[in-house]
């Protein structure tokens, strides 16, 4: 892992239009507003919260597969660089290239058309990287078992193949046209325990077998602890904390970060009832509440939560919390 | 406490295109009043299928064994389930004595029916409550899960409901008819975790206020940590294990069961690397001969695992596991 990033979000904002009235503003909603993240090269960079968060639209926007409103990413991998907004055409077709998606839903994602061998040399064919059958049958094998999947595998129909088998065909498909920098999208919250180990390791070892950089997404904080050397919290669209994994998970500082982590059911059976409970639910980003965005769940809210809102601030090496009263909360633990 | 009921050979075959296929082998267990048991296991293990089976709630195509024996002990007297057989005669184990919650809320609720009258009418089908006592116990019980403004909320949609709101309303009216035994088939899977933290906590409570029996279905070991007494495991429609919830967390017997709990990511120690399960559980048209999990199992002991179904063998008290490494006679030859 190097410090150079690969990709950054510089105050990013994802707008979408709400129907209008005949006077006024044009309404919006803002699924991501404001939000800076460097995601360094050869990374494993953890992206989390609720549903409603903003965390798979930050994301799509990585990909430019979601409206850039305001600010933009900007994407070097020593090759070339980007700067995602303003791409043309024949730019955005390699970048597309470069940049690959893994989604959540194994059994949605592949073609039940399609052999394993087709849906994986799908991307090779569409972006025309080979110029031959046998160049691109070759590629395919060489990915394939890269993800542990055998010749006789891609004979075969999506339908004959098990979740974890599934996804590791999606991630075949997704590394095929050689990225530089994947966007996992949930993508072991569909399977079960036992098999989501197995996929989770295939990832961590193929990212360092191939140099990649990850931007992991997920609502399961025990996984991307696991797995992550970085990670963002999300809420309503805003950052609210991010800090290396260790960090994040020994000395979280951000109220929501804190409540996340201990509303995680313990696997002690003796450890009942003693987390901090969050009250109420993530609100509309329709209708999102003034100052701080949190501040309608928050157990240490105060006047001024409620009229300002918070910007990140420099809580440590790396980390970064947008909180007013972080300082006094972490002194009074 | 006093039994609430017997769950004797439940054994359950579906006729299909392919062939017969087993999804639950020779389940027994029983659960007393007050008494919340964790029924834990993978997708296609048979969980939701043996629950289902308590009400007789299973497809046309369904054939129970001949030696299924369920009893369920009323304050009437004992109820045999499976001579059960109109539907005026099934009322009582469907919606009656026995209440259901689904997994998915937003699939569980008519969308073109009012919440509250969905809560009236089977308050009409299984009390003796006029129309407007029905109403007055709807709204009651949907400010006792916690809804705020119950009144409204009595009149409105299940799409005008968050997630979490709709699973509390899914949860009054469950238990508005005063059920005996609660069935709560994966209830938090589909939550935010905060908001599965809330349910949890509604779900304790009820259960000491009204005093029933739970069989809480999930593939999450955490959540029954945190919510069961005792627990049993399932693999490919047998049951391997089955113990208070301490002795089967703290000190598992069944390979199967260390496997699940190596494999589960937990914030205790992040750097453990996560240990997978390996293979694919087999498909139930091929179940394997002998212990069902012979195919996956680390710890055979010999071809005894593949011919021979292993029988319950005491591990501790209140603490069971169906594998041969627990055969009194292995240990001493």
């Amino acid at each position: 892992m190097s410090d150079t990033p690969l990709i950054t979000a510089q105050n990013l904002s994802v707008h979408y239009p709400l129907r209008a009235g005949l006077i006024g503003p044009k309404p919006y909603v803002a699924a991501v507003e404001n939000v800076t993240i460097e995601v360094a090269a050869g990374s494993f960079f953890g992206l989390v919260g609720e549903s409603g968060s903003g965390k798979t639209t930050l994301g799509r926007a990585m990909l430019r597969a979601a409206p850039i409103t305001k600010g933009d990413v900007l994407f070097d991998d020593g090759e070339v660089s980007y700067a995602l907004k303003s791409l043309g055409k024949a730019e955005l077709k390699d970048y597309r290239k470069r940049a690959q998606l893994i989604f959540q839903d194994p059994y949605a994602a592949l073609s039940p058309r399609m052999t394993v061998r087709d849906i994986i040399a799908e991307p090779l064919e569409v972006m025309g990287l080979t110029k031959s059958r046998a160049e691109t049958d070759e590629r395919v094998r060489e990915i394939a078992d890269k993800c542990r999947l055998n010749v006789e595998h891609l004979r075969r129909f999506p339908h004959a193949f098990s979740g974890g088998q599934r996804q590791r065909i999606s991630i075949a498909r997704a590394l095929v046209s050689g990225p530089k920098f994947i966007v996992a999208d949930e993508s072991v919250a569909a399977l079960d325990v036992s098999i989501q180990a197995d996929v989770l390791n295939l990832l961590k070892a193929i990212q360092e077998d191939m140099g990649l950089t990850f931007l992991f997404i997920s609502h399961d904080l025990s996984v991307v602890a696991h797995v992550c050397d970085h990670v963002a919290v999300m809420y309503l669209g805003r950052l609210v904390e991010t800090a290396p994994t260790r960090t994040l998970f020994s000395t979280p500082r951000h109220p929501y970060t804190k409540a996340l982590l201990s509303a995680i059911p313990s696997l002690d059976p003796d450890d009942r009832g003693k987390a901090q409970k969050l009250v109420g639910e993530i609100p509309s980003p329709t209708n999102p509440p003034p100052g701080c965005k949190f501040q309608t769940r928050c157990p240490a809210a105060i006047d001024k939560c409620r009229k300002i809102e918070p910007v990140l601030e420099s809580a440590g090496p790396e980390h970064h919390v947008a909180c007013h009263r972080w300082k006094e909360l972490s002194i009074a633990e | 406490m006093s039994r609430l009921i017997d769950v004797e050979n439940l054994t359950l075959q579906f006729d299909t295109d392919e062939g017969r296929i087993t999804a639950v082998d020779d389940v027994s267990f029983s659960l007393e009043a007050g008494e919340v048991m964790g029924l834990v296991g993978e997708s296609g293990s048979g969980k939701s299928v043996t629950a289902k089976s308590l009400m007789k709630l299973n497809p046309r195509n369904a054939v129970y064994g001949p030696d299924t024996k369920i009893t369920l002990h009323l304050d009437d007297g004992p109820v045999d389930v499976m001579s059960l057989q109109n539907n005026a005669e099934m009322k009582i184990v469907r919606g009656g004595a026995i209440s259901l919650i689904f997994q998915e809320p937003m699939a569980s609720f008519a969308p073109a029916i009012s919440i509250g009258d969905q809560m009236v009418e089977q308050l009409m089908i299984h009390t003796s409550f006029s129309k407007a006592q029905a109403k007055e116990l709807s709204i009651e019980m949907l400010d006792r899960v916690g809804i705020s403004d119950p009144s409204t909320r009595f009149g409105q949609y299940a799409f005008e409901l968050s997630g979490g709101m709709r699973q509390r309303a899914m949860i009054a009216m469950a238990l508005s008819t005063k059920p005996k035994l609660l069935i709560a088939d994966e209830p938090t899977t589909a939550l935010d975790v905060t908001i599965q933290a809330q349910v949890i906590d509604l779900m304790k409570d009820l259960v000491s206020e009204f005093g029933m029996g739970i069989i809480f279905i999930t593939h999450d070991l955490g959540v029954i940590a945190q919510t069961a007494d005792k627990v049993a495991v399932m693999y490919l429609g047998r049951l391997v294990e089955q113990g208070t919830v301490r002795d089967v967390i703290r000190r598992p017997a069944h390979p199967y069961t260390r496997g699940l709990i190596a494999a589960l990511p937990t914030l205790d120690d992040i750097d453990a690397p996560l240990t997978p399960i390996p293979g694919d559980i087999p498909s139930p048209l091929e179940r394997p001969p002998g212990c069902v999990y012979n195919t996956r199992c680390q710890e055979v002991i010999g071809p005894r695992c593949s011919s021979e179904i292993p029988a319950f063998y005491p591990v501790d008290t209140d603490h069971a596991a169906a594998c041969h490494l627990h055969d009194p006679q292995e240990s001493t030859s």
